[in-house]
């Protein structure tokens, strides 16, 4: 049984776990994930370039084309003496570097079974579509899976708040660059030959804090390794409560038909009836906000919430 | 067929010279290498960086350019060909639909330059609106295709197809898919041999196709396809890698490492061009063999064709026929064959996936059209875009959407066919340029009710940001003459035409039911950059007065990913809150928020 809380196990991390440099053939697989934007291209090419440069066949794939639209965003790293596909099999990856939480569960299926290495950012990136059901009460479609989950079906696992880490060096977009700095732990390349290659990929005038985002990384897996730090993996936030009961009251004879509050709903579910003469239609999708009682220039609407006890106000 | 394959000699490989390409970098270098002189486009995922590639050679070697739509782009690829110059195309496998056309009638007259067209395809539907095969075009036009299976044969099979264009006098179409397209792996590239201009062939019997003149050149493509038969039997294009003979497995391109990853000392026989298949080769093939198996993406061509030589083979009773395959489902494919040994079952467990579609940018000015559109309860016929993502909650704001330009037609037809609701279509400036004219000129001439959102970001930004005829930059970013939209729109007689700023969300609204209540054609012209090419965009960011907010939800129906739920709630809905590192600052949020919660950032004075 593992330890439900604590998702870093030094005890069992092998220096190079994955990275088969002898004669075997088969190839280190790496797979890269996080949000567009993130910068997860970025850390799988210099993977790739660094692996190239101690004369590896490497091959990365990526598939980009939605990469810019905040998708969801993978590229496989492989190499070793002799690579054939570009795609990493499932159930094949030895390392997962995921750069955002969701991410990297959305991914972990994709882990070598008892020996694949974890490594995620801890930062959440809630999309639009995780807040859709507005109802009192409704929870975030955000992963549900607990910490215990997680670290249940992992060989080795770590939560990094790589980009905390960034953001205290004053760049958030050097979040990447601390995670790679984190890999870089479980792979046998130098840190010389990985600093050199970061340099190559970052703006001139960021080197020096990529530079030192890189060894945060490096440092926090290595403090992980002789301490036993439990780190708080992020939660799944759980519903409020119970859902309110919410009643109109629209009063006909002084609804002037001007079109305010069925133009204003955020849930589109007024409409100007037959007699122009606005009307909830679509009662299931009101949220109670009661933007039509406060924007009606005549009184016309009055919202009413029946709150359960436990709400406070 | 010795002369031929003489004549095909490699160009020099430079020593040493190992550089990691993308396939795309490798089939843009594979043509500068062999020669090409005018290299034309329009941009398309997974193609796209094909011709850019392409313009970080020097101008002197190659004009590269983005044309207006593929089928421009191969008439101008094309017309360098006649002008006795090799030529390149590029396109995605849908652009091929739209040059089809022009390519049709190319197969009849050949070349004088050689002609490559670079098509990819992508299986999967990464990025498309279909999945459509593109050997089936070779075999319609009886034209030759490659198919690289890396990058390293990208650079060699192009270099090459402009040599085999030239010597059967056929246009060759070098195949990708977007898995060869995007991934990287190392190439030894070498240098560049540029062969001297051909004189143009002063011979209306071969370039102009009239009937009399078209009907023996279909006689010379039949012979044409024949002797390319006898020369592919002999290439080494198609590899047969030998093994035990139980069972034979027949691929090509992106499948064949597929194949090797989960059969690494199988017999294979691995097709270099997948059309004309090498009828001989094949024969024998098929015969040293027990078992046939063929592993190829989408269609079944190649099974058909062996099918046909009178063979019993496996193939898509296996290996499916929709989809992009991958290690595992060839895995499958032959696990389920009885080839391989089932893999012990792993421990699975799948966590709950989070729903993570592509949206709009933060800040995009698409966002208020389709605020605009939804709440004027409008029928929208929709078009191929960034704008294509408002289909989806919260902005829903697209009822359809077919192909690139397609929406205002739909909407001539969805209006002329009764449609009671005003009909909107809403189309982006690339799009508008590459199809969307003579639709609009079909919609004046027809007299049809219609709105016409023209959606100006001045880019075309779904597939990166590329220069398009109305940036007035060109696709080596130097200045170019720019499209006038609003004199373009009159000058084809339409009467009601304004142009609106996408931030000032009660002009977009007004101006769109402004322009649903003229009877006509109508455009409205909607007008800001894209927030992410060619320049990024960064203003003050906002923030969400938290006391006040109610929770209405109303800032959450723009969609705006900077936008999220906070931890705090009032009445049980979840308040918002605001990621300063994503907003841009373009206000919309501040103009719904009824309450006026949502408040600028005040910049910092220094
Ligand atoms: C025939 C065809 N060619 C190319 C594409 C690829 N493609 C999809 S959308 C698009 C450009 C859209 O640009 P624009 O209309 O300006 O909209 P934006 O993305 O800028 O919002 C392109 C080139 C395609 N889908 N079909
Ligand atoms: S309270 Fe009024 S404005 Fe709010 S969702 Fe319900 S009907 Fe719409
Ligand atoms: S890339 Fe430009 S057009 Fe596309 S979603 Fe982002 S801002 Fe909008
Ligand atoms: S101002 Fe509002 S809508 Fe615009 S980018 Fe910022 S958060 Fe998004
Ligand atoms: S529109 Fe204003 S009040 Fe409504 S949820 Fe957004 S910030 Fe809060």
């Amino acid at each position: 049984m593992r330890d439900p809380v604590t998702t870093v196990r030094p005890a069992a991390w092998p220096k190079t776990p994955a990275l088969k440099v002898g004669p075997a053939d088969d190839a280190c697989n790496v797979l890269i994930v996080g949000v567009g934007g993130q910068g997860v291209i970025m850390v799988s090419k210099v993977l790739a370039l660094l692996a190239q440069s101690q004369g590896f066949e490497v091959k990365q794939s990526e598939v980009h084309g939605m990469a810019k639209r905040g998708g969801s965003v993978f590229s496989h790293v492989r190499f070793g003496k002799r690579v054939w596909s570009p795609t990493i099999p499932k159930g094949d990856v030895d390392i997962l570097v995921a750069l955002e939480w969701a991410e990297g569960l959305r991914w972990l299926p994709f882990l070598k079974a008892g020996s694949g290495i974890f490594i995620c950012d801890t930062k959440r990136i809630v999309p639009p579509f995780a807040c859709l059901n507005r109802k009192p009460g409704a929870p975030m479609r955000y992963s549900k899976e607990t910490p215990a989950e997680v670290v249940a079906h992992v060989g080795e696992a770590y939560a990094i708040d790589a980009t905390d880490m960034a953001e205290q060096l004053g760049n958030e977009r050097a979040a990447n660059v601390v995670l790679l700095g984190a890999l870089s732990t479980a792979l046998d390349f130098s840190s010389t030959d990985w600093e050199r290659t970061v340099a190559e990929f970052v703006p001139k005038k960021t080197i020096p804090v990529n530079l030192e985002a890189f060894r945060r990384g490096r440092g926090w897996i290595e403090d992980a390794r002789t301490s036993t730090p439990a780190v708080d993996v992020p939660a799944p936030t759980p519903a409020t409560a119970a859902p309110y009961r919410i009643r109109l009251d629209i009063n006909p004879a002084w609804c002037k038909s001007c079109d305010i509050c069925v133009k204003m709903c955020p849930e589109r579910c007024l409409i100007l009836n037959a007699e122009r003469i606005a009307e909830l239609a679509a009662p299931d999708k009101c949220t109670g906000c009661r933007l039509c009682e406060w924007l009606c220039p005549d009184f016309a609407i009055r919202v009413n919430l029946d709150a359960p006890e436990a709400l406070a106000r | 067929m010795s002369e031929t394959l003489e004549a095909v000699a490699p160009s020099a490989v430079r020593p040493n010279d190992v550089r990691p390409l993308t396939g795309n970098e490798a089939i843009a270098r594979g043509a500068w290498e062999a020669g090409v002189k005018v290299a034309a486009a329009y941009p398309g995922t997974p193609s796209t960086e094909i011709l850019e590639t392409m313009a970080e050679f020097p101008a002197e070697d190659v004009h590269a350019q983005w044309s207006t739509n593929e089928k421009v782009a191969l008439d101008v690829a094309i017309g360098a060909s006649f002008a006795g110059r090799r030529a390149l195309c590029a396109m995605k496998h849908v652009g091929l639909n739209v040059a089809a056309d022009a390519f049709m009638s190319q197969t009849y007259i050949g070349v004088n330059g050689g002609l490559v067209i670079a098509v990819c395809d992508d299986p999967g539907i990464h990025s498309s609106q279909n999945e459509q095969d593109s050997r089936i075009y070779g075999m319609l036009a009886t034209v030759p295709i490659l198919e690289p299976s890396d990058a390293q044969e990208a650079l060699d099979f192009t270099r090459l197809a402009f040599d085999l264009s030239e010597l059967f006098d056929t246009p060759v179409i070098v195949r990708s898919t977007t898995r060869l397209s995007h991934t990287r792996s190392p190439v030894a590239i070498g240098d560049r041999n540029e062969p001297p201009p051909r004189p143009f062939i002063d011979k209306p019997s071969k370039n102009v196709m009239i009937p009399a003149y078209a009907r023996p050149r279909h006689g010379v493509v039949i012979e044409r396809e024949a002797k390319l038969k006898a020369y592919f039997t002999e290439s080494s294009l198609n590899r047969w890698e030998k093994g035990d003979t139980g069972f034979g497995v027949i691929t090509a391109g992106t499948c064949y490492p597929y194949v090797r990853e989960v059969l690494p000392d199988a017999n294979v026989l691995k097709l270099g061009a997948s059309w004309p298949l090498p009828d001989d080769l094949l024969r024998r093939y098929c015969q040293s063999v027990e078992r046939i198996f063929v592993v190829e993406e989408l269609e079944p061509v190649i099974e058909k064709e062996i099918q046909a030589l009178g063979f019993k083979v496996e193939g898509k009773c296996f290996f499916p026929r929709t989809g992009e395959l991958s290690p595992e489902l060839v895995r499958a494919g032959f696990e389920q064959a009885g080839i391989l040994e089932p893999r012990p079952q792993q421990k699975t467990w799948t966590p709950e996936p989070l729903v993570r579609p592509p949206v709009l940018c933060a800040g995009c000015p698409h966002t208020s059209a389709f605020m605009a559109v939804r709440a004027s309860g409008a029928r929208v016929a929709g078009d191929i875009g960034c704008y294509t993502l408002a289909c989806l909650d919260p902005l829903r704001g697209m009822d359809t959407t077919v192909s690139m330009g397609s929406s205002i037609g739909n909407a001539v037809g969805m209006a002329k066919a009764g449609e009671t609701k005003p009909v909107v279509a809403t189309i982006g400036d690339s799009t508008f340029l590459h199809a969307g004219i003579p639709q609009l000129i079909n919609a004046v001439y027809n007299q049809a009710n219609i709105t016409v959102m023209l959606l100006d970001n001045g880019i075309t930004a779904m597939t990166g940001g590329q220069q398009h005829p109305g940036t007035g930059k060109t696709l080596r970013n130097e200045p170019a003459p720019r499209v006038d939209y609003e004199a373009l729109v009159r000058a084809v007689g339409v009467k009601w035409v304004r142009k609106v700023d996408s931030y000032d969300l009660a002009a977009v609204h007004q101006s769109l039911r402004d322009a649903i209540n003229y009877r006509g054609v109508a455009v409205l012209i909607a007008d800001r950059p894209c927030v992410l090419d060619p320049v990024k965009i960064k203003g003050p960011p906002f923030t969400v007065v938290t006391e006040q907010c109610n929770a209405c939800q109303a800032c959450m129906n723009i969609g705006c990913p900077a936008i999220t739920w906070s931890d705090q709630s009032f009445e049980g809905r979840h308040k918002v809150q605001i990621d300063q590192s994503l907003c841009i600052g373009c206000t919309l949020c501040a103009q719904v928020c009824a309450v006026d919660c949502i408040k600028i950032v005040a910049p910092v004075m220094q």
